[in-house]
């Protein structure tokens, strides 16, 4: 059995499929509709007035539109992990077993204590928070701010991840139009006509706009049949493509174009392998839009009681969704459209209690209709409603003249007119020009590209619509290069349309303008008081227009208010700046899948899952995964692990994957000068087979990046680079290459991807690589010593590159084998160095031993040291221009009291060290203007069982031996370290060469 | 934002990284400090048409010069660098 009566249903029309009953609940209770109403249509329908309390007052509020301008009815739809809160009850679509929940409240909609708040409202003013909660300054993290927000708030966010995807596309046509009521159908059918690509998105999950609830005659035929054929023919033209729930909502330079699709928000989940919303980035060489315009509020005492509704929404209620939101009716209008509603009302047998229409005259037409109607026409404004939770009750209406008068209704509806959709012809600072015949803002230029079309243009009669959708259609078809013929225009009447400007009306009590936010016409009165005028103050000091809805039914009335009571014109008071989105996108759809683990790409190095495998535990460095170190069974921390694969190496053999270095092939007869451009020491006059350190700076004379270059043909060298910045090096020397030097012949490529390279170090390497590298290769410290570099042949038959270099101060070789191979290269190393101890070792230890031999890294390689700074002052080559050499030579980066890489040691052995503590003199208070440098990297050294450092000292190479303080006030510790030489390990360097 | 890459074609915005203004040129080795430090700090901060450093990063790896207006974004010319693309290869 269907829950709940649908008491305020209609018993005919309306585009619901009756024959599709659906249940939901609203705060528990259940309740039906049917498929085709949104919860906003099935709740009328179910004669539910109240949907939620306002933001500050805590006043009962109703609906008041029927789309995606709605200020008040917002739920939270959903629950647990899809809990979405603000969700407007105007455009969620109806779906079985939907949950849906007031917001605002405690403990229920029908009585809530926070409503207390009215009975202050003459103290919650605008600024009210600033002027009171100002003292003491504590208070307000402790106290106010949390009181405050769970007082004034909107609905309640998820507590748990977002169990949805969402997904992100782009599309590319040449016309897309944004609408698709009468001016977007025509522009689709012009530009489709004439061979266009074409995308329509039509926010709403029924195409149509306006027609759907206002319905007219379109070349002779009732507005349902000519839509229906109309969208038979677009279905038939090859390249249009229609998108409903999407709303483009922000337009970027070059002709893009934000959408969000909302795929399956109308399902309770989406289903398996589908995504929830997609967000679109459309390619468009023209767009139209025709995104219609919103009727506006008057604002008068009281005109946030439930049962006030904008008479266009009114009608929609009625025709399109069959749902009465009242059975005797008002009318509050100040132009021709309003009127409408009455006719539709009245068709639909409804009551009409009385028109309340501000113009002087009304049509004969008119007049006739509420004579036959036998409701009054009074001449005046409603200026007070009696009514709470409940809904309306009685107007008060102060008649033209002064007389007062009262009309017994339970609801009204209010039409100030309507106001063009000017956002997204505003979006690139535009501002919108006003136009005293429609007293409204329509869009003055648009973005490059776009026009805006029929209603969002100002045009409100659906021929005008009509026209300028099909012109437009057909002129941006033409732009796009589309010559094909178009057919002619459909064609409508254009009905008149009157309209005497009405913003606020005078009363007793609180009139609203930001309904959502709950800001008021005093309100706005007291902001010009206090000198508030500007309409970006007012904004941000009454927060009109703040809320989700962005002020969409309130801005424009906000500012003739304002206008009204500084005693400007509307256009001199002006708009605020427009920007995207249009509706609000949630942050998911932003993301799309780049989130957890997706975040960003995951990079593998070629031994990865070898790694994996022994257990390695990794470490994220940029995109990659790198192996930190490998523990093995029984070893109680990292400490132990690393100390016991730094001994391994520097008493036996280990390995470690380094192949996430940058590494550049550079070729071509002028790849030596090239080098010797782009690095401080020269690389023209190195031997083919030989590898040397490299030293980049930047252009502003400071150390940008470092790694070993060999040179393994006359024209061929093979550069590496640190793993930070592989790609920021390539990118550089292409710079290089293509921009400075354009005159030398010499080509890059980047073959980091392309190369597995492992480092294998310690006094056994030799014995450990003659059982991987084929037998005629001469691995003896005369056929290849070190810094040599050449290719090999491995046993199998693979080619591979060797280098002699080291960086653990050992005796080592880098080999380098196609990526594909890197995996069984780990592999085979552990297998063929069984015999010697084989130890595979990670990032760690490679730190150890870097730090152990002095070598700089990361740390030191800050961004702000120079060449000297690091103690490589010495290869900066005086023969030669290279980039940054003239600027490295400016004075402050020559200076001798320059902080220097130097070694540090603890005074008491057993101490740690942590990077970054400060270095002082000794016996010195800590402050800035002593500070002579910080601590830079640190190790515990399984060689000298202790810990030791590199830092930055002033002056640091002069003061060997100089005892000095180290202050750490982050960790809160003090210590005093010894100034040492940076080579702890083997300082003549006869390991390595060994 | 759009930019027709020589190469490539039309391409989006992700796939380019700016550097600045193209206009200023690299001092010859001799020419003294003071030139130098005009070309490395004294940049022009342009409202209006400027010429412009991309790379094609996301793409081809070419390095493009880019005529654009920095108030509007209105890309007017796309040129790629002088050295760009493999022109010396058999040349």
């Amino acid at each position: 059995m269907m829950a709940g009566s649908q008491s305020n249903r209609l018993a005919n029309g309306g585009l619901i499929d009756r024959s599709a009953p659906l249940s939901f609940t609203f705060d528990g209770k259940s309740l039906s509709g049917f498929k085709g109403d949104t919860l906003a249509s099935a709740l009328l329908a179910s004669g539910v007035k109240l949907v939620g309390r306002s933001f500050k007052y805590h006043r009962p509020r109703g609906i008041l539109t029927a789309g995606s301008e709605e200020p008040n009815a917002l739920v939270e739809l959903r629950s647990g992990a899809r809990r979405e809160p603000n969700t407007k009850a105007t455009t969620a679509e109806l779906y079985e077993g939907l949950e849906a929940a007031s917001q605002n409240r405690w403990p229920s909609l029908n009585f809530d204590v926070m409503s207390v708040n009215q009975l202050f409202a003459p103290i919650f003013v605008a600024g009210f928070y600033y002027k009171t909660f100002m003292w003491p300054a504590k208070f307000w993290e402790a106290i106010y701010e949390p009181a405050i927000r769970r007082a004034a708030g909107l609905g309640r966010a998820a507590t748990v991840s977002d169990p949805d995807h969402y997904d992100k596309a782009w599309a590319h046509c040449d016309v897309v139009i944004a609408g698709s009521g009468p001016a977007g159908l025509a522009a689709a059918l012009a530009a489709g006509r004439s061979g266009a690509r074409v995308i329509l998105c039509e926010e709403d999950f029924v195409v149509g706009g306006r027609l759907l609830s206002d319905g007219g005659t379109i070349d002779g035929l009732p507005a349902a049949e000519w839509l229906a054929r109309t969208l038979a023919e677009l279905a038939s033209l090859p390249d249009v493509r229609i998108m409903t729930r999407t709303t483009l909502f922000g337009v970027y330079d070059g002709g893009t174009y934000g959408a969000i699709e909302r795929v399956n928000d109308h399902l309770p989940s989406p289903p398996e392998h589908e995504v929830r919303q997609r967000l679109w980035r459309i390619v468009a060489k023209r767009c139209v839009v025709a995104a219609g315009a919103l009727e506006r509020p008057i604002v008068f005492a009281g005109n946030d009681t439930p049962g006030v509704m904008m008479a266009s929404a009114m009608r929609s209620y009625i025709s399109r969704y069959a749902a009465a939101p009242a059975k005797r009716i008002a009318l509050f209008t100040n132009n021709e459209h309003g009127w409408r509603t009455v006719e539709t009302a009245l068709e639909a047998g409804l009551q009409v209690a009385a028109v309340i229409d501000a113009r002087a005259e009304v049509s004969p037409v008119h007049r006739s209709l509420a004579s036959k109607g036998g409701f009054p026409v009074l001449h005046g404004s409603v200026s007070g409603v009696d009514g709470g939770k409940a809904g309306v009750r009685k107007l008060s209406v102060s008649l033209t003249g002064g007389a007062r008068a009262e009309v017994e209704a339970d609801g009204l509806a209010v039409s100030g007119g309507w106001n063009p959709t000017v956002g997204l012809t505003s979006y690139h600072r535009g501002r919108p020009k006003w136009r005293d015949d429609i007293a409204a803002f329509v869009p003055d230029g648009a973005p490059p590209g776009m026009v805006a079309v029929g209603a969002a243009n100002g045009a409100f009669g659906l021929g005008a619509c009509l026209r300028e959708g099909f012109e437009a259609g057909s002129a941006a078809a033409r732009d796009a290069g589309r010559s094909g013929g178009t057919g002619s225009t459909p064609v409508a009447d254009d009905a008149a349309f009157s309209l005497t400007p009405l913003w606020h009306v005078a009363g007793k009590g609180k009139a609203f303008v930001d309904q959502q936010h709950d800001v008021t016409a005093s309100d706005i009165e007291l902001a010009q008081r206090e000198g508030f005028e500007s309409v970006e103050h007012l904004k941000r000091y009454t927060t009109l227009g703040m809320a989700t809805d962005q002020g969409k039914t309130s801005n424009v009335a906000g500012l003739a208010i304002m206008a009204a009571v500084s005693g400007r014109s509307i256009p001199e008071t002006g708009t605020t700046i427009y920007r995207p989105p249009y509706v609000p996108v949630a942050i998911g759809a932003f993301a799309g899948h780049h989130r957890d683990e997706n975040f960003h790409a995951t990079r593998l190095t070629p031994s990865h899952h070898w790694a994996s495998e022994q257990g390695a535990i990794f470490v994220d460095t940029g995109l990659w995964k790198r192996a930190q170190w490998y523990p093995l069974a029984g070893e109680k921390d990292w400490l132990e692990s690393v100390t016991r694969e730094v001994k391994a190496v520097r008493s036996g053999v280990g390995f470690c994957d380094v192949s996430t270095l940058g590494k550049i092939d550079v070729h071509g007869p002028d790849a030596g000068a090239f080098l010797d451009r782009v690095y401080i020491n020269t690389f023209s006059n190195l031997a083919v087979g030989k590898a040397r350190y490299g030293l980049m700076l930047r252009e502003d004379g400071i150390v940008y990046d470092d790694g070993t270059t060999s040179r393994l043909a006359e024209d061929h060298y093979f550069l590496t680079t640190t793993t930070a910045k592989a790609g920021l090096v390539m990118q550089h020397l292409e710079f290089c290459r293509q921009v400075l030097f354009p005159e030398l012949d010499v080509q890059l490529t980047s073959v980091s991807d392309q190369w597995a390279q492992f480092s294998i170090a310690g006094p056994k390497t030799r014995d450990l690589l003659k059982q991987i590298v084929d037998p005629t290769e001469d691995l003896s410290n005369e056929g290849f010593p070190f810094m040599g570099a050449r290719e090999v042949k491995l046993r199998g038959g693979i080619k591979a590159r060797l280098f002699r270099i080291s960086f653990s101060g050992e005796m080592a070789f880098e080999i380098s084998v196609p990526a594909r191979h890197g995996e069984a290269m780990a592999r085979n190393l552990m297998i063929a160095g069984k015999p010697f101890g084989v130890t595979p070792y990670g990032t760690e230890a490679l730190g150890v031993m870097r730090v152990e031999k002095g070598h700089v890294a990361g740390p030191e390689l800050s961004g702000t040291t120079t060449a000297s700074d690091l103690g490589l002052g010495k290869m900066m080559s005086t023969k030669k221009d290279f980039i940054g050499r003239v600027m490295a030579g400016r004075e402050a980066l020559v200076a001798p009291d320059r902080q220097v890489v130097v070694g540090i040691k603890p005074t008491d052995k057993a101490r740690r060290l942590r990077s970054g503590a400060h270095i002082i003199p000794k016996g010195e208070i800590p402050g800035p203007d002593n500070d002579q440098g910080y601590v830079t990297s640190v190790c515990f050294s399984p060689t000298l069982d202790q810990w030791i450092g590199l830092a930055l000292v002033e002056r640091g190479r002069e003061r060997f031996g100089e005892i000095v303080h180290a202050h750490d006030p982050l960790r809160g510790e003090d210590y005093d370290v010894e100034l040492c030489n940076p080579v702890f390990y083997d300082p003549d360097g006869g390991r390595q060469r060994g | 934002m759009r930019i027709v890459c020589p190469f490539c074609g039309e391409r989006e915005l992700g796939e380019f990284t700016y550097l600045g203004d193209a206009k200023p040129q690299r001092p010859a080795a001799d020419a003294g400090e003071d030139a130098v430090y005009d070309y490395v700090y004294m940049r022009d901060n342009i409202a209006g048409v400027m010429s412009e450093n991309w790379y094609h990063g996301g793409g081809c790896r070419s390095w493009l010069k880019v005529t654009r207006n920095t108030l509007t974004h209105e890309i007017s010319a796309v040129e790629a660098a002088a050295g760009a693309g493999a022109a010396k290869v058999g040349a």
